[in-house]
């Protein structure tokens, strides 16, 4: 049994230092090393040819696509790119990698010594990038027997190699220390950043759930007053946002419980449970692995030509912190509303939104309000829901022509989420223009007043807040079609009174 | 003259002109190889249906009066080493024993195309790796000059089969010598292009960047006709030059030497040489000067220390091209009796599949390759290979080609050097630098040593892309040699 | 005294997955040890200063386009498998990493 020590007491004692590596499956169309299709989820062994399945006498051949994406990546996260670099061989035998070696790249990475400044709790967080490299995917075991779909107790495995040889990138922080008891914010954050840099650069769907975007957290601890680093340990494949934050967490909970009690922390892999939030040991890295890398003789040195380089670099797309902070300025939010947005994944979906012609603060009332409510009911994700931000804007337009109220409005968005068509198609069907007129908004609202003169005569006396009621009574009879503001104005006229 | 001994021109040309057709020419060699096969064994698989439907394919395209290529008909063996969709492809291993590929090799795909009619897979040193052909899983080949002796290796079944009139044509793959080395000791042309030159794809590697698919032939004019029927850049080999081909048939049919510069390698001579060899190179040296050529001594002094830095290189790269012949996807598996683990499967399969040469490279490019030892082997090798190539530009400032004996010694007897893996290297001692430089070299006979009667290559070496050099001069040799001798050297060879 | 020890073999043998017997172990360090003494003559060439060769060739930047090709059927890419379970490779129990 594992035991931890309260995460507050453990800070009070020890500092941490994280090191974080990222993989990212790139969305190329074809594989790394050969043409077969990077569709996920085919069927078992579909998009595999002698190449990806190493057959005798294959060879590879580098995809332009993916090395344009990793110097891409690279320039994104300020790194400076290799001006001559090589493939390495990374030998070691593991039955879903076909050749039993990897193609990877060891000391001559593409891209190396960058940083990327990340925002936690409002301060800024540099964090030092070592290198990032070009590799490529293993295949996926399904173990059979004894405990379900776990290896060990298995009878055997069933491979499929539809994946291996799709291009991962590999992103490796310099240690992090001084992240101090914001450690796993920072974590996370960090990996927060670098998916929405992905997404901007249009490199990756970096879909955690499929494993698109991997995530490998490094941590150890040492003494407070110590600037001697601890021993790391390494928790493997943390496959969501959360798991990051979490691990983060749960490893430096348990570090420090083995460290009070004099014990030591053995450098080895770990892994993360979803379900108990808590690491367990993996393979001791005691009997060091020794990968023998050497020159991939396949496969000739990678000279990216300066010019084309700086090219790129002059086409990154805004990156999105800087984005973030140009839409704040623009939408005048204040930096926590802008946080909400960000962490609700909903900035790229209003700023279409104003794009397709919705004020800001419209567009964001939506986005995160009745949207954010549908999508967390539904448990799908906000840019999935199907409407699109055009349909928002759409809507904005009609509630600021006073063709729609608010409550319509959202009658309106409920029927395009339903299927019914797009927003005019919804009004139209579900017959939810606004009452516009005059004649039959008058006629309703006597006979609200006449049913009403209680209310009526407080308001007579001077009690203007009473009017309320009857707009509620005049909303009510109308079922919701009535323009409250208009009706405000003629029960306040009927009645004699000015406000 | 029957059509076995033609030449592969002579027969392209009676096959397009439909004196003779393909079916015919083929069935005289499969009736060859039946006579000769149980005493050279120089084939792995032999099919004679499916031979002979290629053949009858190429008859009716020329009947349908497709115009096919010079080499169209005629017949070809290819070594076991490059993958052939129709058939078997083993690499001479155990560990891919009745292995199919789904695929072909860029130079069988090639030669098929261009109507080459496949006679079947020859054998070889398992994986390449050998110069006797007696490290094949298979059984070992014998050389038709003397059938105590081997054929060369690693492609000695490809030298040994054009030796014996089974095929007028052959392929080959040379890594440290494998086709230069057999093509000299069997008394046949063989040629190892520019490294890049000929497409790797579907050759199953023992060193990756050093590997070379070339030709086998009995004459050079033969030799550059089937170099260039499967050259040229392949998009599938990343390391494939793209480049146009040299024009190496324009070469051979000239063949004349006057006004060229010839440097003779002073490291390759003296001690370790057998005379007889040394004495005909001599001879050929006189004759290239009798020719017109200028000939000068060139020295290259670390070509001394290529032997030790290929056998860095070449294993280093050869235990991880083989790590993929694990029992799990294909080929051999030993040891699954459902308790094992993959990793006891791999290792129990790999030690059965695999004979002692193969295992014995594989560790000894685990060595090279692991921490602690790269820096001091393998990337103290990789130096020494940037230093003999710098020898061979400087070199080729003074002269146009280089010219060595081939090997060292003739055809030396089977069983005398399979337990000495240092002797049996030794073979490969003046063929390695061009593989480490990756220049073109080809080996002509130059006659027979007087000692034992056995045949004598001359090494012709030219720089990146000078394959047109080797074949220029290697036919002036040829050329003057065989008017010298009144026809081809393999007339002196005894019938089986 | 040997270049290798037999320790050192079996270790090799372990990296490079070859099942070998004591008697081979032994028959190896003697091999190797004569091969290794013989190819350590690399280290008499003078060559600090010269860049080593990874290649035959001075050859850079080979790249292919992102283009998608056809693959295999998984009738023939399991052609060879030596044993086969739903269109997958059956591969025995992986000595793994707990996932």
């Amino acid at each position: 049994m594992t035991t931890i020590m309260a995460y507050d007491e453990a800070l009070d004692r020890f500092e941490p230092v994280l090191g974080l590596e990222t993989h990212v499956e790139l969305g190329t169309e074809s594989k790394m090393f050969c043409g077969c299709k990077t569709t996920f989820g085919a069927p078992p062994n579909t998009q595999v040819c002698p190449t990806c399945l190493a057959l005798p006498g294959s060879l590879p051949t580098a995809n332009a696509m993916a090395i344009e994406s990793t110097i891409r990546i690279g320039l994104a996260l300020n790194c400076s790119i290799a001006e001559w670099c090589r493939f390495a061989r990374k030998n070691y035998f593991y039955p879903d990698m076909p050749k039993n070696y990897q193609i990877s790249q060891y000391d001559e990475p593409l891209c190396f010594d960058g940083y990327l400044d990340i925002e936690v709790d409002g301060k800024p967080v540099r964090i030092e990038i070592e290198r990032v490299h070009l590799e490529e995917d293993t295949g996926k075991s399904t173990h059979m027997g004894g405990a379900t779909g776990r290896i060990h107790g298995a009878d055997y495995s069933i491979v499929d190699y539809n994946r291996a040889g799709i291009p991962l990138v590999e992103i490796v922080t310099k240690p992090i220390p001084g992240t101090d008891r914001l450690a796993p914010e920072v974590a996370k954050a960090y990996v927060t950043e670098l998916r929405e840099i992905m997404r901007s650069l249009g490199v990756s769907d970096v879909r955690m759930e499929e494993g698109s975007l991997r995530c490998d957290v490094n941590v150890s601890l040492m003494p407070r007053g110590s600037s001697e680093w601890g021993t790391r340990t390494e928790t493997k494949n943390v496959n969501s946002l959360r798991s990051v934050e979490r691990s983060v967490r749960s490893e430096i909970e348990r570090q420090a419980a083995v460290l009070a009690d004099g014990g030591r922390i053995v450098q080895e892999t770990r892994h993360f449970h979803e379900d108990t939030g808590t690491t367990t040991s993996g393979r001791s890295k005691e009997e060091a692995q020794d990968y023998r890398y050497f020159p991939e003789p396949d496969l000739v040195p990678i000279a990216p030509d300066r010019a084309w380089v700086a090219e790129l670099k002059a086409a990154l797309p805004e990156l999105p912190s800087v984005k973030r902070k140009r839409l704040r300025a623009e939408w005048g939010l204040s930096e926590l509303d802008m946080e909400a947005m960000h962490n609700a994944d909903a900035i790229d979906l209003v700023e279409a939104t104003v794009a397709a012609g919705a004020p800001a603060a419209d567009a964001r009332k939506w986005w995160m309000g009745e949207l954010a409510r549908r999508a967390n009911e539904s448990g799908s994700a906000l840019a999935d829901l199907p409407i699109t931000p055009a349909q928002i804007a759409r809507v904005t337009e009609l509630v600021a022509s006073g063709a729609l109220n608010d409550k319509l409005a959202r009658e309106v968005l409920e029927g395009v989420l339903a299927g019914e068509g797009t927003p005019d198609e919804v009004v139209e069907k579900r017959g939810l223009q606004i009452v516009n007129d005059e004649g039959e908004l008058s006629a309703i609202v006597d006979q609200v007043i006449a049913g009403n003169a209680d209310a009526a005569d407080k308001v007579r006396s001077g009690k203007i807040a009473a009017a309320g009621a009857l707009v509620g009574g005049v909303m009510k009879a109308s079922r919701g079609k009535a323009d409250a503001a208009r009706a405000r104005e003629l029960i306040l006229e009927k009645l004699g009174v000015s406000e | 003259m029957s059509l076995i001994h033609k030449t592969a021109a002579e027969l392209g040309a009676l096959i397009a002109g439909r004196q003779v057709s393909a079916v015919e020419v083929a069935e005289a060699h499969l009736d060859r190889m039946a006579e000769a096969e149980p005493k050279v064994h120089a084939f792995l698989h032999v099919d004679r249906e499916t031979t002979l439907d290629q053949a009858r394919v190429v008859d009716d395209r020329l009947k349908a009066g497709e115009r096919l290529g010079p080499l169209a008909g005629v017949p070809i063996a290819h070594k076991d080493i490059f993958a052939t969709r129709d058939m078997p492809t083993t690499a001479a291993s155990k560990i891919l024993e009745g292995w199919r590929p789904p695929y072909d090799a860029t130079v069988t795909r090639r030669l098929r195309e261009a109507g080459l009619v496949i006679l079947g897979k020859t054998n070889l040193d398992e994986f390449a790796m050998g110069s006797s052909t007696e490290n094949s899983a298979y059984g070992v080949t014998r050389n038709p000059w003397d059938l105590t002796r081997v054929p060369g290796g690693s492609s000695g079944g490809s030298s040994a089969a054009v030796a014996a009139y089974e095929a007028p044509l052959s392929t080959g793959t040379d890594t440290g010598g494998s086709i230069r080395q057999p093509a000299a000791v069997t008394g046949i042309v063989g040629m190892k292009p520019t490294y890049g030159g000929s497409s790797r794809y579907g050759l199953i590697a023992f060193a990756s960047s050093l590997d070379t698919p070339g030709p086998f032939a009995r004459n050079v004019l033969d030799a550059a006709l089937l170099q260039e029927a499967f050259s040229g850049h392949d998009p599938l080999d990343s390391t494939s030059i793209d480049a146009p081909v040299p024009s190496v048939v324009e070469a051979a049919r000239e063949g004349d030497v006057a006004g060229m510069r010839i440097g003779v390698v002073k490291e390759f001579g003296g001690e370790g040489y057998q005379p007889g060899v040394l004495a005909r190179f001599h001879e050929v040296v006189q004759l290239l000067e009798s020719l017109g050529a200028k000939v000068v001594e060139v020295s290259c002094p670390s070509f001394a220390t290529a032997l030790p830095a290929y056998y860095l290189i070449a294993p280093s790269e050869c235990s991880s091209n083989l790590a993929r012949f694990d029992a799990m996807r294909y080929g051999l598996r030993v040891g699954d009796d459902g308790t094992r683990s993959a990793e006891e499967v791999m290792a129990l399969t790999r030690a059965a599949g695999f004979g002692p040469e193969v295992k014995r490279r594989i560790m000894l490019g685990t060595y090279a390759l692991s921490s602690g030892y790269y820096d001091a082997y393998y990337g103290q090798a990789q130096k020494v290979r940037t230093v003999i190539s710098r020898e061979f530009e400087a070199a080729y400032h003074q002269v146009d080609v280089l010219v060595s004996p081939t090997t060292p010694t003739t055809a030396f007897p089977i069983g005398e050097r399979a337990d000495d893996p240092m002797a049996m290297y030794l073979a490969d001692l003046c063929t390695i630098p061009s593989n480490l430089a990756g220049n073109a070299a080809i080996s002509v006979p130059c006659g027979l040593a007087d000692e034992d009667g056995l045949p004598v290559g001359l090494q012709i070496m030219a720089p990146v892309l000078g394959d047109d050099r080797c074949y220029r001069v290697g036919a002036a040799v040829e050329k003057a040699l065989e008017s010298r001798w009144g026809g081809p050297l393999l007339k002196e060879a005894p019938a089986l | 005294m040997s270049a290798i020890t037999r320790d050192e073999v079996a270790h090799l043998a372990r990296l490079s997955r070859l099942a070998l017997t004591d008697d081979e172990l032994d028959h190896y360090a003697t091999q190797l040890g004569a091969i290794i003494e013989s190819v350590a003559k690399v280290a008499e060439v003078a060559a600090e200063d010269v860049p080593p060769s990874s290649h035959a060739l001075p050859l850079t930047n080979v790249f292919r386009a992102d283009e998608v090709r056809p693959s295999l059927t998984p009738e023939q890419a399991l052609s060879g498998a030596p044993a086969v379970e739903d269109d997958r490779f059956r591969v025995p129990r992986i000595l793994g990493e707990e996932a």
